[in-house]
Parts: structure tokens; sequence; C-alpha cells
């Protein structure tokens, strides 16, 4: 119960946050929503002693129950990570917005969309069921689009936000698919009756290995795996803050989330592992190649993140055959691999977060984050430059700081994996580790240009606009807090080990529970041994690397190495526009007739299909009442006012013979006694006409078109059909009925709705859904025809362009 | 030239409320009767269209100073929110309820939660029909 209010509460707060920023000072708004990820983070680690215990709380509220959708949470160990990680990460990075945004930013919008993403990134970590767990995981993607945006007035931030919500989308929507297929599968929609089935599960169906795939993708778009991971550099173009939090401790540790919780289900699969570990081994190196080239700090940290997203993800691949192995010395390989994945997603939420503050700091009080431009801030910014440092050295996986805990674990699963005979392909048994190690050796390098570049060598203070000095103390606290973390946990790793991961461990292994030595102990000493000598080698290759970075950067000049993938998402975005275009205008003429022509030949095709597949055209006149006199006239009426229509000379007979064709429909009504459809008729032939006299003034004049013969005779050929089709779907009324009547159902209606009037019982109580969406739609179409006209752009005047 | 209207624009005061009242009644009879909110509101519409054809935009805003995006607005609101409220009150979304009076002058009367539906129905009809005419006249 609690976890569901969790999830709700920062939407509700979301709301509220408009009413607010009106009443306080907008530079104290952020005190009240720092309140809610704060209040999150002490109730969910209030849970932390009883979960480590093996407890896991689930509670469900009945949603749409006849489809398996219910809103169900689940709080076991792995949910409560990643919970911890977005209140308690949310909470620092609210504090520290607050000091960073200045008060003339548009900060109740911004804060909206913050406590929108934590509710939806909330919701996606505690949701059992998968079809609330999409519709959450949709709305980070779409709190993200809206926090890259902010600064909408740049093009960089639009291009950086469609280009996030475009890639993370359509994976949402590949892994929408995925979870259609499990349900096929399985039967079920909740995800811990999905891990119950499992064993049972016909892997030799085409829609299992589909679904793992389509799962997969939803996954490696959201978490930026190559080659999805072209969106995380443009996203940086959000404000610091965002991307401290969304952008690289928890929306995009969303897919690794997923990867973790599906483990139950697919891993041991030899795609599975094969595709996770890869893409994950490739992602590491690839981000960390292309962080080592990049002058923009928070570029750099894009792709480092990319990079330290890929080394996650490769050590859940690893881990993940885990679930099929029974062998009990390997299983406890595998199952230190996840381990050391879930540790390192904790320990990379801490340096990478710190590190995109110190960024901002940077870029807060000098103005810029080019290291060209930069240098030598050390002696103005000696606490800067402290958690900088933390933040590197654990990035870069150095002692003392929990980076080099993880990064040796990392080291052991790729060395130990290409010690077994799992893998049958030599290369790829020795491509892994070297790979790996390469990639760590560019971490390093990295990791050294951003503390020596930025903050040692000579000051550059002619290239940047601002002197510089420290930050307001408020936006120190919440970097200080995370490099205390980063020490901290070093020192105490079992501590993060007992209460955070064996829960977590448990949760994605269910079915080795109990397993001696399923969560190892972590030490930072364990005497020489291959890690320890490739970290020692990372650190003696990266330093000269470091060194004679100037020699070797033509690398990045290389022919295939400047293959972009931005450019190849331009290209086709590109193309797909200019083609959608083009189909576009070729048939929305701005013609009305040509529109009609298309409608009606829509509903000729429609029609005499439907009545072709059908088969039974069968017209039965015997049931029919007999036409009187009165009927007679007013038909006779009708043909002639509407014959007349078409010899009409000018505009105003045939509205006003239009006029009598309706009105005539109307007496009709009374005539066969249906007062209601006669009133409504009236009035609103009344106002059409008053609508037509009003747009007269701009219809053009009335002429005698001079169009093809052709042309003519198609027009005629639909016009004929459309009336002959109406005609015979009237008589055919009476005669075979294909389905029952549901008549008697409103015949009932004083019972069952307590009204007399059976068309207002179906209006308003029977079919009041229908009525309701069409108010709304009505509602819509005048708010429509209203800004169509009055906000269409004045002749003369540009549309609002690109800054 | 000054069109000479000042039969219609007197027959106009009249009708007009004649107009108004039949569209009340209309929504008011509709639960057991011909009417209800959609042809309700559609009359009421028509009676204020009616007042702007006779009379300029100016003059009668003057004299009904509302502004009817508002009130379509408040219509779609209470539309959806009666079906918010009677899941509140635990029923299904967009269920009603009714209940009878004895009033001193009109007898037995019943009144059902569905009116506050109907209301919105009608606010909307008026609303949307109103700005669409004003919107397009206003733009000649």
């Amino acid at each position: 119960m609690i976890v569901i209010l969790a999830i709700i509460f920062p939407f509700f707060m979301a709301f509220f946050v408009p009413f607010l920023y009106k009443r306080v000072q907008s530079k104290h708004i952020g005190w009240f929503v720092l309140l809610v990820p704060l209040l999150l983070f002490i109730l969910l680690a209030s849970f932390v002693p009883s979960v480590a215990g093996g407890a896991h709380y689930t509670y469900t509220v009945q949603w749409i129950d006849s489809f398996g959708i219910n809103f169900t949470t689940n709080l076991d160990g792995l949910s409560m990570i990643f919970g911890l990680l977005i209140t308690g990460v949310g909470s620092l990075v609210i504090l520290y917005s607050i000091y960073y945004l200045s008060e003339r930013e548009a900060l109740g919008r911004f804060y909206v969309y913050l406590l929108m993403f934590m509710g939806a990134m909330l919701g996606v970590v505690f949701s059992d069921n998968v079809m609330v767990l999409y519709v959450f995981w949709e709305l980070t993607s779409i709190s993200s689009f809206l926090l890259i945006a902010f600064w909408y007035h740049r093009k960089q931030s639009r291009y950086g936000a469609k280009k996030s919500m475009l890639i993370t989308v359509s994976g949402g929507v590949a892994m929408l698919a995925g979870f259609l297929m499990l349900h096929t599968l399985t039967g079920t929609f909740s995800l811990r009756e999905m891990v119950g089935e499992m064993g049972s599960l016909d892997t030799s169906d085409p829609l299992f290995y589909m679904a793992m795939i389509l799962i997969l993708l939803g996954a490696f778009t959201k978490s930026a795996q190559f080659p999805f991971h072209i969106w995380l550099p443009d996203a940086m173009e959000a404000p610091t803050p965002v991307s401290a939090y969304l952008h690289s401790a928890t929306m995009v540790k969303a897919g690794i989330y997923l990867v973790a919780r599906f483990t139950p289900i697919f891993g041991g699969e030899a795609v599975w592992f094969y595709s996770i570990t890869c893409v994950g081994i490739f992602t590491l190196f690839w981000g960390s190649f292309n962080a080592v080239r990049q002058t923009d700090l928070k570029a750099l940290l894009a792709y480092s993140t990319i990079s330290q997203l890929g080394l996650i993800m490769s050590l859940l691949g690893i881990g993940s055959m885990a679930v099929s192995n029974s062998n009990e010395s390997n299983l406890l390989i595998f199952t230190a691999a996840t381990f050391a994945g879930l540790f390192h997603l904790i320990n990379h939420s801490t340096f990478k977060g710190a590190l995109f503050m110190v960024v901002g700091i940077v870029d807060h009080e000098l103005g810029t984050r080019d290291i060209r431009r930069l240098g030598g801030l050390m002696s103005f910014m000696p606490l800067t430059f402290t958690v900088a440092l933390i933040g590197s050295f654990s990035m870069a996986g150095l002692p003392p700081f929990n980076g080099f805990l993880s990064k040796e674990m990392f080291f052991e699963a790729v060395v130990q994996l290409s010690q077994l005979d799992l893998i049958s392909n030599g290369a790829i048994r020795v491509l892994i580790p070297v790979v790996a190690w390469v990639a760590s050796v560019f971490t390093f390098i990295y990791s050294m240009i951003i503390v020596f570049k930025t903050f040692l060598g000579m000051p550059q203070s002619d290239r940047v606009d601002k002197e510089a000095h420290e930050p307001p103390v408020g936006m120190l606290i919440a970097p200080f807090v995370l490099s205390f973390l980063v020490v901290g946990i070093f020192i105490f790793p079992n501590l993060v080990g007992r209460f955070l991961l064996t829960p977590a461990m448990a949760a994605v292994f269910p079915m080795h529970q109990g397993l001696e030595g399923l969560v190892p102990h972590i030490s930072a000493w364990h005497g020489v041994n291959p890690q320890l000598l490739m970290t020692v080698g990372v650190i003696v290759a990266g330093s000269l690397m470091y060194v004679s970075f100037k020699r070797w950067k033509r690398v990045y000049a290389i022919g295939p190495l400047r293959w972009n993938l931005d450019a190849l998402y331009n290209f086709v975005l590109l193309k797909t526009e200019n083609g959608s275009n083009l189909l576009t205008t070729r048939y929305m003429t701005g013609y009305l007739r040509d529109y009609f022509v298309y409608i009606f030949a829509f509903f000729i095709a429609v029609a005499v299909g439907g009545l072709f597949w059908i088969g039974n055209l069968e017209i039965d006149l015997s049931k029919d009442a007999a036409v009187t006199v009165n009927e007679y006239i007013i038909i006779a009426v009708m043909m002639l006012a509407g014959l007349s229509i078409l010899f009409a000379k000018s505009r105003k007979t045939a509205i006003l013979l239009n006029g009598v064709l309706g009105y005539s429909i109307a007496i009709l009504f009374v005539v066969l006694r249906a007062p209601d459809l006669a009133l409504t008729q009236i009035v609103v032939e009344t106002v059409t006409t008053v609508l037509f006299l009003l747009c007269f003034y701009f219809l053009p004049e009335w002429k005698r078109e001079d169009t093809k013969r052709t042309t003519k005779l198609v027009n005629g050929f639909i016009a004929v059909a459309v009336g002959s089709i109406v005609t015979i779907l009237a008589l055919m009324v009476q005669g075979d009925k294909l389905f029952t009547s549901i008549s008697f159902y409103f015949e009932d209606a004083y019972r069952l709705a307590g009204g007399k009037n059976i068309v207002n019982t179906i209006l308003g109580d029977f079919r009041a859904f229908d009525t309701m969406l069409e108010v709304v739609v009505l509602f819509i179409a005048g708010i429509g025809v209203f800004s169509l006209i009055k906000l269409k752009a004045k002749k003369g005047e540009k549309d609002i362009g690109n800054q | 030239m000054e069109i000479n209207d000042v039969i219609l624009k007197t027959v106009t005061r009249i009708v007009v409320f004649i107009i108004l009242t039949f569209g009340i009644e209309l929504f008011l009879s509709g639960h057991h009767e011909p009417g209800g909110g959609f042809i309700g509101g559609l009359v009421l519409s028509s009676a204020f269209v009616l007042l702007y054809l006779v009379h300029d935009i100016e003059t009668v805003h003057n004299g009904i100073p509302f502004d009817f995006k508002k009130i379509a607005a408040l219509g779609a609101f209470l539309a959806v929110g009666s079906g918010i409220v009677s899941v509140l009150f635990g029923t299904d979304f967009l269920g009603q309820g009714s209940r009878g009076f004895d009033l001193p002058i009109f007898g037995e009367t019943e009144i059902s939660s569905v009116i506050v539906f109907e209301a919105g129905v009608a606010l909307t009809v008026v609303g949307v029909v109103v700005t669409i005419i004003l919107s397009i006249s206003e733009d000649v």
C-alpha cells in the first residue's frame, strides 16, 4: 500500500507545484519539492532491514481485472536498490538545482517535470504488471523529453529531445510487443507469475526468442547501448542537474533494471547471454574510446556514462548464465558477475552523479565546459577539485574508492569467463577480456582528462568570461555527500553487500535461494592475481597514453572510426520527413471536393465490400409500414429541392434549397413520430444555415467549373453509387437480421436507468461513456476552430523561427 | 446604408426569451419527455446566435459578458467530472442515481444525478457553437 502511495505522491505533488509557484517566491519552491524525494527516501530506507531479511511486499489495486491488468506493486531487493537511487539521488539533485538554476528560469515547469519523472521511474521499478510497467516506462521517456527540451528556445535542445524521444519510445514500443508475446506464452502480465512459470516455458516457440529480442531492444535503447547510444550525448542539452539525475543515475539504468528483472525468465539462453554480453562489452569500449576525444566536459561524461552502462550490462549478461547452470563452481562465477554488475550500478550512480555536479559547478561559475578553455582551477576551487578527484579516480578504478572494488570484480568476471569452456569460439573467449581491458585503459585516460585538464595546468583566465571561485555552499553539499559515499562504500563495501545486494541477488536468482556464496565477500585486497595485474596494467598504459595523447590523436581521423551513426540518424529522419511530406501534399490538395471523393470512395468500398462479404442481400418489404399520403408529399418536396440545387443559379439559392431539404426531413420525423429527432434536426438545420451564411463570405465565386470529362464521370458515378448504396442499406434494415436486436435492452430503460425517455437514457446512462467522449471531442473541435482562426500567422508575420 | 430592422429587433427581444425558456424546459424535461442536454444546449445556443445576428457582437457582449470558450470548458469538465465523482461514491464510472422529493407546489418531483452530466453536455454545446460562430464572423 505504501509503495503505491510512494508512486502516486510525486505525481500528486507535481499537480500542486503550479499552484505553489504562484504563491511562494520562485527560488524557494525547490525546498518544497525537495521534501518529496527526501520523505520517500526515508520511507524506503525504513524497509531496508526487513527486505534484507528476505521479505517482499506486494499490493494490488484492481484496475482492468478482466484483462489481467492490475496495478500491482512489488517491493523486493532489486526494486529497493533502484528506489533508493531514485529518491536518494533525486533529493541531492533537487538540492543542487535549487542553487544551480537561476530564479528567472521557469522553475515551476522544471519541478513539475522532475516530479513527474520521479513518479514514473518509481512506477517502473515497483510495478509488477508489465503493462503498468510499460506505461510508466514511456512516461519516463516523455518526462525526459520535456526536461531535455527545458530550454526549448535552443535548437540543439529540441533536436536532442526529439532524438531521445524517438529512440527510446521506439524501443519502448518494441518492448510492449515483447510483453504481449510473453503474455501469449505465459498467460499472465504479472512479472512474479512469469518468473514462477520459468522452466515450464516452451523455448522452442519462435515467440519466445522474438519476445526476448524485443524486450532487449527496449532495454538497449533506454540504457543507450550501441548502436542506440547516439541519443545520450545529445540529451546533454538538458540542464546539468537533469543530466546527473536522468541521464546518468536513474533513467538510463531502467534498461539494466529490465535486464536484471527478466534474467530469471530468459537467463541461461545462449541468445540472451551473447547479445547482452557482446553488446555490453562493445558499448563499454566504444563509449570510452569516444569519450577521450571529447572537448566538452558534459559530452565526455555522456560517453563515459554510455561506456559504464555497457560495463554493467555485460556483467549482467555474463551473470545470466547462472540461471541454467548446475555446476556449482561455475555457478558462482556467474552469480559473482551479476553481483558485480549490481554493485557497480550503485557505485556508478555515486561517482558519476558527483562528477556531473562538478561539471555543472564549473559551467555555472565559469560559463564554459570546454576543456580547451579550462585549466588551473585547483587553486580557485579546492573543494570542487576534491570532489572531481574522488569521482574521477573512482571511475578510473583506483583505490581507495568504490570504483576500484567493482572494477576488480569486473576483471575477475571476464577473466574467469574466458577460462571456461562455455564459449566454444576461441577468438571471442580471448577477445572479451582484451576488449574489456582496452576499454578500461580509455576509461582511465578520460578520467584523468577530467581532473588534470580542468583543474591542473595553467589557468586560462583570458579565455573564460568569468572569474573562477567556489560556488555557493549549497551547491557543494550534494556532490560532497556523493563523494563521501564513494569513499564510504570502499571502506564498508559489505554493508552494501548485506543490506542492498543480498536481497537484490535473491530477486534476480530466485532459483538459487540460499545458495552458499551467492553474495561474495567484497575485499579490497585479495593478493596478487590477474585482476590486480590488469588494474596495474591499466594505470601504466593509461598514464603513458595520456601523456602521449597528442601523438596518437590522429587515430580518430581514420576512416571507419569516423563513420557516424548520428549522420545516419539525421539522414533517415530527413528522408522520412521528405517522403511523408511528398505523400501528404499529393493527396491533401486543399479542395473540399477532393476530400469528398476520398470519403465517399472509401464509403463505397467498405459498404460494397461488406455486402459482398456477408453475401446475403435480402430485401424484405413485407414487414414495412404502409407509406401515407403525407409522407409522399414530403418526399416529393425533398426530391424537388434536391434536384433544384443542381440547377441553382446562385449560391444563396443553393443554401436555401439545402435548408428546405433539411427542414423537410425534420417534418418527416414529426410525421414518423420521432419528436427528439425532429427537434434536433430543426435546431441543427438553423444553426448550420447561419454558419453557412457566415462562411459565404469566404467562398469563391459560384460559377460553372470546367472539369475534365473523366473527372465528371467519376464524380457522377460516385454520387450515384453512394445514393444507391444508402437506399439499398435502408431497405435491407428490416430484412434479414444478422445480429439479434439490442433494442429490447433499451425498452427496459425505466427500470434500468430510471428514465422514461429512452433516447436520453441511452445518451446519459447506457452509452454515457460515448457521450462523454463526444462532449470532449466537441470541445476540442471548438478550441481547434478558435485557435486556427485566431492564432493563424498574419500576412507578413513569420513563424517563430529557430534560434 | 443602415438597414431598418426595428421589427426584427423588437420581435427578437421577445422571441429570445421564449427560445431560452424553451431550451431550459427541454433540458429539464429530458429525463422522461423528449429533450435533454444536447438538444437543450442547441436551442439555447440558437437563441444566442439570433441575438448576435440581430445586434452586433459588442452590444451582445456587454449584455452577456460570458467567455463562451470557458463555458465550453466548464461543460466538458462537468461531463467528465461527474463520471469521476460517481467513482468516488463507489459506483461505476459515470454511474448515476436518482431520488424523489415531495415539493410543496410541484408535488412529487424527482431529481437525478444525471442532470450534472446533462448540464455538462448542454454547456459544451452552447459554448462550442457560439465560439465557432463568433470566431468565424470576427474573422471577416
